[in-house]
C-alpha cells in the first residue's frame, strides 16, 4: 500500500474568504475522508491570510495548512504551483481536490504531471469505490453528451470539481481543527510566465453567477439588438443576461456572458432560454438551474428535453407579449 | 517564430445529438453516419499560429496523434496555411489518456526541435480533459499559459491575454513556451482553393513510437495512468409543459400566468 493518506482540499481565497467552491470541495472532501476513515485537511495560500483558516475548519476540515507569505499575495500560477507542490509532498494525501476555477483548471494538471500522478478535471461526482478504495471520478465528456468514470493508479489522485455540483456543509463555527503554518520560500525564478496586469470586463448589473434569474439568448436571437429585449426582461425580473456560444463568437454580447462548458457554469433558480437549441455543451453550463423555461420555434429542440415550461414559437413575437403580461400581472 | 500546433481528429461535436451513440461494451462513443472532423479548439490553435506567422514570419508545423487519421481531416490544417504535418499514427498510440498522449507529443516535439512555441487547443471536444497543453509544458519543463484569447510576440517573448471569468489577465512569458488557445481568439479561417491545392502536394511525415523513442509499453493504452471504468449517457426525463394558445402572443401570456401560478416567478 502507498504511504499516501487522507484528503486535501486546496481552498482558493478571494479577499478574506474562501470561495464557495472551496466550501463545496470541503463538503465532498469530508464525505470521502469519512468513507476512508481518514483525515480531511485544507491548504490555503496567500499573503496575510491567517484569519481565513477557521473558515476551512468550520466547513469540515480537521487541519488547515497555511502557506502565508507576501510573495504569494498576488496569484501567479508558477508560484502557487510551487507552493502546492511543497504542501502535497509534505502532507502526502491520497486525494487532492480543487475547484474547476480559472486557476484550478491550470494548477491541477500541472501539479499532477509534476508529481507523476494524474488529474481529472471538472468532476460532477466523486465517490470511494467500495472494493478498491480508489476514488471514482465522474466527469462530463463529449461536450456533456456523456459522462465518464475514471480511476487513477497513482497517488495523489488529483481532481477539480465543477461549481455547484456538490454540496457544502452548513458552516459550524464550533468545530475544532488544527492550524499548521507551512513555511515556504518561493524563489522568484520559478515564475516563468508572469501575470503583469488584470483586466476586469464584467458587464454592469447583477453578476451571472449570483443572479437568481438568468435570461439567456442563442444563435436564433440574430444580433445585438435582440439582446436589448432580453435585457429588458432580465431587468424586470432582477436577473442577468447570458448567452450560448454563437452570440459571443459573433460579438452580439461580451464573451463574459457565455454560459456553457467553455463559459460560465451557473445554477440559478430560473433559467429562461430564448432561441437556444440546447446543445450539450451549452446545457453543461445551465443544467443545474432549478427551473428551465424555454422559448424556441423548433418543438424538437433539445432544450425542451430539459425545460420544465416552454413555448413553441418565434421569440420575436413571444417575448414582447411575455414581458407585457408579466408587467400586467405585477401591477394587478 | 517556429510554432508547433497539436491538433486532434475527433467525432463531430456539431453533429445532431441523436447520432451520438455509446458502445457500452467497448466504452467508446461514436457519431453514427457522421465523419470525424478536426477538433474545433485545435483549429482555433492553428488559426492563432497562422496569425503569429503572418505578423512575424516563421514556420507552422502541425502535430497530430491518433489512429485512422483521415488525410482530408488532418490536411485541412495545411489547407489553412500550415507548412508541415507530422502524424503520430500507429495502433500502439490508440487508447491513451492525457498522460500517454502528452508523453508521445512531447517526445515528438523534442525530436522535431527548432521551435519557439507550442500551441494546443484549450481542450479537445471529445474528452474535454484540458490537460494536453499543461502536460506537455511540465514534461518539457517549459513555461505554460492557458486559455489565450490573444497572443503577440513581444521583446523576444510573448504577451498573452488569458481569459478568466471576470475578463482577462495579461501574462508575459519567455520562449520557448506552451500556450493553450481558447475560442475567444476568433473564428478559424476557411481553407482557400490555393491552400487546398498546396495541401494536396504535401505528404505528412508519419512517426511510429520507435521513431520518437517511446517503448510500446509506454504508448497508448499501455501508457495510461488512469482507467476508464464506465462511459454512459445521463438520462433526462422530459417533462416540459408547453404553453397552449392560438397565437404566439397568447402562448406567451399563458406562460406568464402559469409561471406565476407555479411560483417560478
Amino acid at each position: 500500500m502507498s504511504d499516501f493518506k487522507g484528503v486535501v482540499v486546496y481552498c482558493e481565497i478571494k479577499g478574506d474568504k474562501i470561495l464557495p467552491i472551496a466550501a463545496e470541495a470541503l463538503g465532498i472532501g469530508r464525505k470521502l475522508a469519512d468513507d476512508l476513515g481518514q483525515e480531511l485537511a485544507a491548504v490555503i495560500i496567500g499573503g496575510g491570510i491567517a484569519a481565513v483558516a477557521p473558515q476551512s475548519v468550520a466547513q469540515g476540515a480537521d487541519k488547515v495548512y497555511v502557506i502565508d507569505t507576501p510573495q504569494l499575495k498576488e496569484y501567479q500560477a508558477d508560484a502557487y504551483l510551487a507552493a502546492l507542490e511543497k504542501a502535497v509532498n509534505q502532507v502526502k494525501p491520497a486525494i487532492v481536490i480543487m475547484g474547476q476555477t480559472d486557476s484550478g483548471r491550470e494548477l491541477a494538471p500541472r501539479l499532477a504531471f509534476r508529481l507523476g500522478a494524474a488529474a481529472t478535471l471538472d468532476c460532477v461526482d466523486l465517490a470511494i469505490d467500495a472494493d478498491t478504495r480508489r476514488l471514482l471520478q465522474t466527469k462530463p465528456v463529449y461536450g456533456g453528451n456523456a459522462q465518464a468514470v475514471f480511476t487513477a493508479a497513482a497517488d495523489p489522485q488529483i481532481v477539480t470539481i465543477r461549481t455547484k455540483a456538490m454540496a457544502a456543509l452548513a458552516p459550524d463555527p464550533a468545530r475544532k481543527g488544527e492550524v499548521v503554518n507551512l513555511p515556504v520560500e518561493i524563489d522568484a525564478a520559478v515564475i516563468k510566465a508572469k501575470i503583469t496586469e488584470r483586466v476586469v470586463e464584467e458587464v454592469a448589473g447583477i453578476k451571472l453567477e449570483d443572479a437568481q434569474v438568468v435570461v439567456s439568448g442563442g444563435r436564433g436571437i440574430g444580433g445585438a439588438d435582440g439582446f436589448k429585449q432580453l435585457d429588458e426582461l432580465a431587468r424586470l425580473l432582477k436577473g442577468a443576461v447570458g448567452a450560448s456560444r454563437p452570440p459571443c463568437d459573433n460579438n452580439w454580447i461580451a464573451d463574459t456572458a457565455q454560459i456553457g462548458l467553455t463559459g460560465k457554469i451557473i445554477a440559478p433558480e430560473v433559467y429562461i432560454a430564448v432561441a437556444i437549441s440546447g446543445s450539450s455543451q451549452h446545457m453543461s453550463g445551465c443544467s443545474g438551474s432549478k427551473t428551465i423555461v424555454a422559448i424556441n420555434k423548433d418543438k424538437e429542440a433539445n432544450i425542451f428535453k430539459q425545460a420544465r415550461f416552454g413555448v413553441v414559437g418565434d421569440w420575436k413575437k413571444v417575448l414582447p407579449a411575455f414581458i407585457q403580461k408579466l408587467k400586467d400581472l405585477a401591477a394587478a | 517564430m517556429n510554432i508547433i500546433v497539436c491538433v486532434k481528429q475527433v467525432i463531430d461535436p456539431e453533429a445532431p445529438p441523436a447520432s451520438f451513440k455509446i458502445d457500452a461494451a467497448a466504452n467508446k462513443a461514436e457519431m453514427r453516419g457522421v465523419p470525424p472532423v478536426l477538433d474545433p479548439y485545435g483549429e482555433i490553435a492553428v488559426e492563432a499560429a497562422l496569425k503569429l506567422k503572418e505578423a512575424g514570419g516563421g514556420k507552422v508545423t502541425v502535430l497530430s496523434l491518433g489512429v485512422n487519421l483521415l488525410r482530408e481531416v488532418v490536411k485541412k490544417t495545411l489547407a489553412m496555411g500550415a507548412d508541415e504535418l507530422i502524424l503520430l499514427e500507429d495502433e500502439a498510440y490508440a487508447g491513451g489518456d492525457a498522460y500517454a498522449t502528452a508523453a508521445a507529443l512531447a517526445a515528438a516535439i523534442q525530436k522535431k526541435g527548432d521551435y519557439n512555441l507550442v500551441l494546443c487547443g484549450r481542450e479537445a471536444s471529445d474528452t474535454n480533459a484540458g490537460q494536453t497543453g499543461p502536460a506537455i509544458a511540465e514534461i518539457l519543463g517549459l513555461p505554460c499559459v492557458t486559455l489565450a484569447r490573444r497572443i503577440e510576440a513581444k521583446d523576444d517573448g510573448l504577451r498573452v491575454e488569458r481569459v478568466n471569468s471576470e475578463g482577462y489577465d495579461v501574462v508575459v512569458t519567455s520562449l520557448p513556451a506552451v500556450v493553450t488557445v481558447s475560442n475567444e481568439i476568433g473564428q478559424p479561417r476557411y481553407p482557400t482553393i490555393k491552400g487546398i491545392m498546396t495541401a494536396k502536394k504535401i505528404e505528412p511525415l508519419v512517426w511510429k513510437p520507435a521513431d520518437i523513442g517511446i517503448a510500446p509499453a509506454e504508448a497508448g493504452a499501455s501508457g495510461r495512468k488512469t482507467a476508464l471504468r464506465k462511459l454512459f449517457q445521463p438520462v433526462h426525463e422530459g417533462q416540459c409543459e408547453i404553453a397552449a394558445g392560438d397565437t404566439p402572443e397568447e402562448m406567451a401570456a399563458n406562460l406568464a400566468v402559469r409561471l406565476r401560478e407555479a411560483k417560478v416567478l
